[in-house]
């Protein structure tokens, strides 16, 4: 993808909204990208729908408004699909990514999108090698398998800064993991 | 010694950063949405042992600026922050601060005011502190914020100036969006910004009164030297932006202009938004339209002989306003061109054009139907409206 690329990101509050699209900015920047990371904050409480979004650029980003029409949404909560239109704006060429047991051909048929799509099952990883359902840096590892917008080891490096010990050891392997295990629609 | 590193800070962490690196003395303050970020960093640095200043968790914004304005009688560089309902609160503390000449520097995340309770990015705060005695600089962005911390406390401790400054970002649309930030060496900051030299300081050795009583006979003399002072600050100001240019490669001033030549219509914008209304500019002059913008960083003391030189020649001018001042002409920016105007042979319209009230997004669109109607009252050469409230659903205002 060239020139700018927006990301939103679809979750509920207390799953790492915000630090995905925080970590994915972060990921760019050590790539020497202009970045910007922002949530849409409404009303902060537990379990709530929430939108975090990132820019990605080759040059200074200027435009400071929400993002309508993104080339990527990440969703990482499959129960936000029925509370939220994730799909809104979202461009043709674009890539939906979510966070779903589910196959990437079924889901696309379900919302009716022309983007292409991927899936991984971010939340079993999470349960599995982190202890909780923290979906946010499991769905880094598929969103850069399939956009390809940041390198693998830019994103293992920001999740090893972020984290310390133990903790970042896990999560490196939590982005792993769903780097391999993405299913990705056949183009 | 630390070389320059690009860092991932908000607006808020960019605004903490550079405060450590210029080493406050006391900081004092009481956290308050969306500045909050901003006084959580400053106590880590302190508790941590990375900046050593005396933290005041003060109970109320009121007491927090009096705790700063003690502190800084007593020759301490002192550092607060504050938003909204916390910048209200300190209301009348704001004037005994200016008119002592203490050179508190105090970051504002810009916040609406209540009522109805809302947290989201606004200027009313500042905007209704206009005429408290403070110097008040506006941020476009996260880099901005960083850059204009460590010259404010230059340009206040100047002994040419002795004034407190706000240094102003908005609240989410900055204080809560990370960017890469190209941070200065602790050395460089040490290099712009040397130890404070007080003047007067509260000394027992050297007993001095301030704050006393001012009678009819003495408080105009001492009113007048404020508004001298005040209004001679603009010249330090633009000597301490050029030293910071030179020094680290920058290029700041305090009308910053875009796409400016050859306009004959230009927008007038504060703070953040100007950012997105420049993308709009870029996509009216793709279309071959004669479309400008003029960003004010510097509102007070108001640059009025800046602001007419660079809006002479414009046939029409849109003034964003981040504000409504009720029952006047939108906004104090646009009322405040207006009256820099007046007196010009020549002049442009001028049209307000009160912007993103409460938190409300605008976009590029918004810019586009502004700069739409500029050109209209350029073509037609009347104005028939003082302004139009934008982003708002309405009778006359311009797109939800």
């Amino acid at each position: 993808m060239r020139g700018m690329v927006e990301v939103r990101f679809h979750g509920r509050g207390g799953q790492g909204v915000v630090t995905a699209s925080r970590l994915l900015a972060e990921a760019a920047l050590l790539e020497g990208k202009k970045v910007q990371s922002f949530p849409a904050f409404g009303a902060e409480r537990e379990g709530a729908p929430i939108r975090a979004f990132t820019r990605l650029s080759d040059t200074l980003i200027r435009v400071r408004s929400q993002i309508y029409t993104p080339d990527v949404v990440v969703v990482l909560d499959p129960t936000v699909i029925r509370a939220e239109n994730v799909t809104e704006g979202l461009k043709d060429n674009g890539w939906l990514i979510v966070n779903t047991a589910r196959e990437p051909g079924e889901l696309k048929k379900e919302l009716g999108t022309k983007a292409k799509v991927a899936t991984v099952n971010a939340t079993s990883i999470a349960l599995e090698l982190l202890g909780a359902p923290r979906v946010n840096t499991p769905i880094l590892g598929t969103l850069v398998k399939s956009t390809q917008l940041v390198t693998l080891d830019s994103v293992i490096s920001v999740v090893n800064s972020t984290f310390k010990g133990k903790v970042a050891e896990a999560n490196v392997k939590a982005v792993e993991r769903a780097y391999r295990e993405a299913k990705i629609e056949e183009v | 010694m630390m070389a320059r590193k690009v860092l991932a800070l908000n607006g808020d962490e960019a605004a903490a950063y550079a405060v450590k690196q210029c080493k406050p003395d006391v900081i004092a303050a009481y956290p308050i949405t969306p500045q909050t970020i901003i006084v959580e960093r400053l106590s880590d640095f302190v508790a941590d042992g990375e900046l050593d200043a005396e933290f005041i968790s003060a109970e109320s914004e009121h007491s927090a600026l009096s705790a700063c304005i003690g502190a800084s009688a007593m020759g301490a560089r002192t550092y607060t922050a504050t938003a909204s309902q916390g910048l209200a609160l300190m209301y009348e503390m704001l004037f005994v601060a200016s008119s002592f000449r203490l050179p508190i520097v105090m970051s504002v995340a810009n916040r609406a005011l209540n009522s109805p309770l809302n947290i989201w990015n606004d200027m009313s705060d500042t905007m209704g502190a206009r005429d408290c005695g403070w110097i008040q600089i506006y941020n476009e962005n996260a880099q901005e914020v960083y850059d204009f911390t460590i010259q404010s406390f230059r340009i206040a401790e100047d002994h040419r100036v002795l004034l407190p400054v706000m240094v102003c970002h908005d609240g989410f649309v900055v204080s809560h969006s990370t960017e890469g930030v190209e941070t200065l060496s602790d050395s460089e900051v040490d290099s712009f910004l040397p130890p404070r030299t007080p003047v007067y300081p509260l000394d027992v050795e050297n007993p001095v009164t301030i704050g006393c009583v001012g009678v009819p006979e003495y408080y105009p003399e001492i009113k007048y030297q404020q508004e001298v002072a005040t209004k001679k600050s603009i010249q330090t100001i633009k000597e301490i932006i050029n030293e910071f240019n030179e020094s680290f490669g920058r290029n700041y001033d305090i009308i910053e202009k875009y796409q400016m030549d050859g306009a004959e219509v230009a927008l007038l914008t504060i703070g953040s938004a100007s950012g997105t209304a420049k993308d709009a500019v870029d996509e009216m002059r793709a279309e071959g339209k004669p479309v400008g913008l003029l960003k004010l960083r510097l509102f007070r003391p108001l640059p009025v002989e800046d602001l007419r030189k660079a809006l002479s020649g414009l046939k029409a001018v849109g003034v964003i306003d981040r504000h409504i001042s009720f029952g006047s002409m939108g906004g104090a920016l646009n009322m405040e061109v207006r009256a820099a105007l007046y007196e010009m042979r020549e002049r442009p319209h001028v049209m307000g054009f009160p912007a993103g009230l409460g938190g409300r997004d605008i976009r590029v669109e918004h810019f586009i139907k502004i700069t739409e109607e500029l050109l209209r009252i350029a073509e037609r050469d009347v104005l028939e409206e003082d302004y139009r409230v934008v982003g708002c659903r309405g009778p006359g205002c311009i797109g939800p």
